[in-house]
């Protein structure tokens, strides 16, 4: 009986997670076709650069924040802490698996810490692999 | 002390219904607001601060207390509308409005006492903004000295 009643919340759930996953990918398909209309020798993401660009301390952006590490600590495994105080959940797609699900929501945050911590926006290039390298988390 | 800072408050800026009990403000009720300004601190009560400061906080987004806090039209326009609605009723004297809550008159002289450098050092606060980290109810607006 208490098998039953569960069954629709574990397929609920499952849809959820197939859902985000497909949105994922397509996100980053969206970036791929955007890389390549930018650079025809575009040959895919890859997971080092988006370490890279995870790790670098930048001088264009604002002094508070140069690096994405001083407020998601430098372990994308680990809970991270905004300025003022909350916590922010790891980047990791295997610590937080509903990240990178929500198109609005990604673009949203990559727009706000390009400019915090670049001075600029992010490159579709720069997005897909920063994705990849959290992915694969 | 208490009585001080109530003179303050009324003196120079109020969040008038905050003060209606000393120690608590009306929390916040838009789900929005909760949710987009709670995603990095506190979402503020709106009766800390005056309308005009609520609408100069939402036009300088992208550079918010040093960094870019920036929201699509649609959802910046419907919380200013909410914080505006629910602000303090408070005047502020100069012409340009008041954009930090703890730089406010009442808020320095609250927490300038031994007991609060104290706590501060003690519990590793990082900043004034985490109201949390001492007044536990601070979410639900709830201030009384814990």
């Amino acid at each position: 009986m208490r098998s039953l009643l569960i069954l629709p919340a574990v397929i609920a759930l499952l849809a959820t997670v197939d859902a985000e996953a497909g949105a994922r990918q397509a996100l980053l398909d969206g970036f791929a076709t955007q890389a390549k209309a930018a650079d025809s020798g575009f040959a895919g993401f890859s997971a080092s650069r988006g370490e890279n660009l995870f790790r670098t301390s930048f001088a264009g952006g604002k002094p508070d924040t140069p690096a994405c590490t001083v407020c998601h600590t430098p372990s994308p495994l680990k809970q991270g802490e905004t300025r003022a105080g909350k916590p922010i959940e790891p980047m990791a797609l295997s610590a937080s698996p509903d990240r990178y699900g929500d198109p609005k929501k990604v673009a949203k945050w990559f727009r706000r810490n390009c400019k915090s911590v670049l001075g600029r926006e992010c490159t579709a290039p720069e997005k897909g692999d920063f994705i990849t390298f959290m992915t694969g988390q | 002390m208490r009585f001080t800072a109530l003179i303050f408050s009324a003196a120079l800026l109020v969040p008038l219904s905050a003060m209606a009990d000393e120690d608590s403000v009306p929390p916040v009720t838009d789900p929005l607001t909760k949710k987009e300004c709670g995603a990095c601190h506190m979402a503020y009560q709106p009766a800390f601060l005056p309308a005009a400061s609520w609408r100069e906080i939402m036009a300088t987004l992208d550079d918010h207390f040093g960094e870019d806090a920036s929201l699509d039209p649609e959802t910046r326009g419907q919380i200013e509308s909410y914080l505006a609605a629910n602000a303090g009723r408070g005047r502020a004297r100069r012409a340009s409005p008041p954009l930090r809550i703890t730089n406010l008159k009442w808020f320095t002289s609250e927490h300038r006492d031994h007991e609060v450098t104290w706590l501060w050092k003690n519990r590793n606060v990082k900043t004034m903004a985490d109201c949390a980290a001492c007044h536990r109810g601070a979410g639900r607006g709830y201030f009384e000295d814990d």
